[in-house]
């Protein structure tokens, strides 16, 4: 006897306008098991698993679950029909508690006493089979967002979900949290309960799944058994093409030093203590990664560096100290001094989304005498210019009247590393460069970084992505809690080392 | 100064307390749930007319207060659609339901009953009277708990009475019930409601009618209770300052009670500058009485009294993200 599907698709299409999202999807997950779904930014994985979850309508096509051909026309009947979906950006009310949060839209009765008791002796019950411990009564704005992720699975639990799907599930936590979430879902497994995972880390689905679905324009390209195949392989079924995983770079050829910091101290307007006594430098011809849990100082750092933060303390460009809080502490007089600066935030502080791409590339740049004719601005050679770097830095649709929001994820980061790396700056600031962007776009930004660095330029680099740091960096610095945790080598290190020093612990704490 | 005095300043903090309360009450259940409502004022002002006209029609308040409460929320539901179902900017509506009312009031009430755009006096049921509590005349005399409960518990309209019960059953309702938790929830994190499987357009459009309902009550209560007519622009702000309260009170019904009677407080005060005078020993400009609660409200506006965090998602359409 074969048992049903958990889930099963066949067939499904739907489009927005003229942009077909998912085209003749079918596909067939097993109870039990560990489902990834693979593949690139707007490959169409999050419009599948919301029409599965009730928030898009297919325009044809059926669904299958537990082998009973089902409609799924909202959430209500997604959550019926025991799935449960655990959002990238978490759908909690964050000044309630978590067992407020669990049982919202779940509730047993008109008031509110009775379900949540009943909720807490479940809440205890889950906790004890499946490692998922949380505070009934913690506020969910003062907890982690590991803890927060663990709230959202429990309320698909308490929800009976068999079905639970994960979007993007590890792209705030640091290793060792996306190390607890993977054994909570082994255990989910043993259960019996189905798990989607929808990610871009092929590593993940390597080390998690067991079966991997690969989705490119739309369009499922392969299912294969996770043992079955490789990364390589899996890369270039979501691409479409070879592509390198590893940056092949040379030797760095280390120069002077270009940036040094010494004690800096950045304290919010909130009053809180961001950057606590910070001391680096960056050489010529060199990469320094800083590695870190977003939202342990590493962007008032970026900030203070590109001069839209106050900060005390020292930081020299060139032997020359430079302005941290007076007149000249502003982005124009950092560009000055020939430092340049890729925003971690493209969307709000690298372009303005509803202007056009020359109109973009023109910022920051705008006083250049080059943009100029007498009073005026020469839009003929700001769009000249746009072109002629649209072109080098390979951005689809080349058509500087875009607007930037018209531009994918990696074309809009493209555009901001054409006007910054093209000023020939002696030091790059960048910060998250691959986040939201395709794998075939991270390939030509890295290639992009490493060019820059050969040239004997030198690059701060700050990312949320292990990976990214471990690829790209000729050294390791990690921050904690606004620390230094110190610096490593990339040779004489691995993922497992930075990982604790991610999370506040050095060598001598774990041993 | 002596008990009946304050007991008399205490009376009338009350009744001129009960609009602010309600109308307080009202912007809560709204901005709970993520409206922003500045058309209290505009509503208050509808339910105010419409509630004097049919009263004196019909001769009884109570079918007044229905038919302000009808007037109210139909220009609820105005807002409702445009800023629930057709994503509107809530000021404007606001703003616009604040000049509809105002004009149109005044034009409906000269055309109804040619008296200069107000209504005709209101006077045996078609007005609330006052109720005396029991055994209010037998405790009388009893010193100190006697007055007390004469003059200032017993002798209010049941309107009074009504808007005060309703700041314990808003507690209990927000804090105690399901649809609380869900108001509530809609009004910090909307999609945390939808991916749970409940309607967000549903949730606020039962706010926005809740919100009706009580503004109507306040607006019958001006034309009806405190007043027996309706006049051109009775409602005088209160609409406003109920926001400032709300702002004050953190959203909160408790501190909405306290928030509201503080202002009462002032508005009484107002009244009487021959308290003021006796209290203080020199006399005060009345005018400079007359604008204490509105500059009280500018001082609250501007943030002077400590953090207060609003609904989070409070103004902002709800948009269905991919």
């Amino acid at each position: 006897m074969t048992t049903a599907p958990a889930i099963e698709l066949k067939g499904i299409s739907k489009s927005f306008g003229p942009v077909q999202a998912n085209k003749d999807i079918s596909i067939c997950v097993m109870p039990g098991t560990i489902h990834g779904i693979i593949g690139e930014n707007g490959a169409g994985k999050s419009t599948l698993m919301s029409i599965l979850y009730g928030f898009y309508k297919a325009d044809a096509g059926e669904i299958f679950i537990a082998g009973q051909k089902t409609t799924i026309p909202d959430s209500q009947a997604a959550i019926a029909a025991g799935i449960g979906m655990v959002f990238q950006h978490f759908k909690l009310v964050e000044n309630f508690t978590v067992l407020e949060n669990i049982v919202l839209g779940a509730e047993d009765s008109g008031l509110l006493r009775p379900s949540l008791a009943r909720a807490r002796r479940e809440l205890k019950a889950l906790a004890d089979e499946y490692e998922l411990n949380v505070d009934p009564d913690a506020v969910v704005q003062d907890i982690g967002v590991g803890m927060q992720q663990r709230v959202e699975i429990l309320k698909a639990l308490y929800r009976r979900a068999d079905i639970l799907i994960l979007d993007e599930p590890t792209g705030v936590l640091t290793p060792a949290e996306a190390d607890h979430l993977f054994r909570i879902l082994e255990n989910l497994k043993r259960e019996g309960k189905t798990i989607i995972l929808i990610t871009h880390k092929l590593r993940e689905i390597m080390d998690a799944t067991d079966t991997v679905s690969v989705m490119r324009r739309g369009e499922m390209t392969a299912t294969v058994k996770t043992a079955d195949t490789s990364p390589a392989e899996l890369a270039e079924l979501m691409v479409g093409r070879k592509v390198l995983l590893q940056v092949e770079k040379a030797p760095a050829q280390v120069g002077a030093t270009i940036l040094d910091v010494q004690n800096l101290n950045v304290t919010d307007n909130k009053g809180v203590h961001r950057v606590k006594d910070v001391s680096f430098n960056v050489k010529a011809g060199e990469i320094l990664g800083i590695a870190g849990v977003s939202g342990n100082g590493q962007s008032e750092l970026l900030e203070v560096l590109g001069g839209y933060e106050k900060a005390t303390g020292q930081i020299l460009m060139n032997g020359t100290p430079i302005d941290l809080t007076g007149a000249k502490s502003d982005g124009r007089s950092r560009r000055a001094r020939g430092i340049a600066h890729v925003p971690e935030d493209r969307q709000r502080e690298g372009l303005i989304m509803d202007y056009q791409a020359w109109e973009n590339v023109a910022f920051g740049y705008h006083h250049d005498p080059a943009f100029q004719s007498g009073m005026f601005m020469n839009h003929a050679a700001i769009k000249a210019d746009t072109v002629e770097k649209m072109a080098r830095f390979d951005v689809r649709p080349p058509d500087p009247r875009l607007a930037a929001k018209s531009f994918s994820g990696g074309n809009q980061q493209k555009i901001v590393l054409a006007r910054e790396i093209e000023r020939n700056p002696d030091l790059l600031l960048i910060g998250q460069p691959t986040r939201g962007v395709d794998i075939g776009a991270i390939e030509f930004i890295h290639q992009q970084i490493v060019a820059l660095r050969d040239q004997g330029k030198a690059i701060l680099l700050v990312s949320v992505e292990l990976e990214e740091i471990l690829a790209l960096s000729d050294r390791i610095a990690v921050m904690f809690d606004g620390r230094m945790m110190g610096e490593r080598m990339p040779q004489d290190t691995d993922e497992k080392e930075l990982g604790m020093m991610m999370a506040g612990m050095t060598k001598e704490d774990a041993a | 100064m002596d008990l009946l005095t304050i007991l008399q300043v205490l009376d009338s903090t009350m009744r001129l307390a009960v609009p602010l309360l309600l109308a307080c009450l009202a912007g809560l259940y709204s901005e709970r749930a993520g409206i922003f409502d500045i058309g209290l004022e505009g509503k208050m002002l509808a339910a105010a007319f419409l509630s004097a006209a049919v009263a004196y029609t019909s001769g009884s308040a109570w079918v007044g207060l229905g038919a302000g409460i009808v007037a109210s929320l139909a220009l609820s539901a105005v807002h409702g659609l445009a800023s629930i179902t057709f994503r509107g900017n809530q000021l404007i509506s606001g703003v616009a339901i604040n000049f509809l009312a105002a004009g149109l009031t005044v034009v409906v009430a000269q055309s109804w009953f040619g008296q200069g755009g107000r209504t005709p006096q209101l006077a045996g049921a078609a007005r609330f009277e006052p109720i005396t509590l029991p055994f209010a005349e037998a405790i009388r005399d009893v010193a100190f708990i006697g007055p007390v409960y004469y003059e200032l518990i017993s002798g209010h309209t049941a309107l009074v009475y009504i808007a005060l019960l309703f700041v314990p059953l808003t507690w209990w309702v927000m804090y105690r019930t399901r649809f609380g938790l869900r108001l509530r929830a809609v009004g910090e994190n909307p999609a945390a409601v939808d991916t749970a499987g409940i309607s967000v357009v549903g949730l606020r459009y039962v706010a926005v009618l809740i919100c009706g309902v009580l503004c109507g009550i306040a607006g019958a209560y001006l034309a009806t209770a405190l007043q027996a007519s309706f006049v051109k622009d009775m409602s005088a702000g209160r609409g406003f300052i109920a926001l400032a309260a709300l702002i004050f009170a953190k959203w909160r019904p408790w501190y909405v009670l306290y928030a509201c009677l503080l202002f009462g407080f002032l508005q009484a005060m107002a009244l009487r500058p021959d308290v003021i005078e006796s209290v203080l020993s020199f006399k005060v400009n009345a005018q400079l009485l007359d604008v204490l609660p509105y500059i009280l409200t500018v001082i609250i506006l501007a943030g002077f009294v400590g953090k207060a965090i609003p609904p989070r998602a409070g103004g902002e359409p709800y948009v269905k993200e991919r």
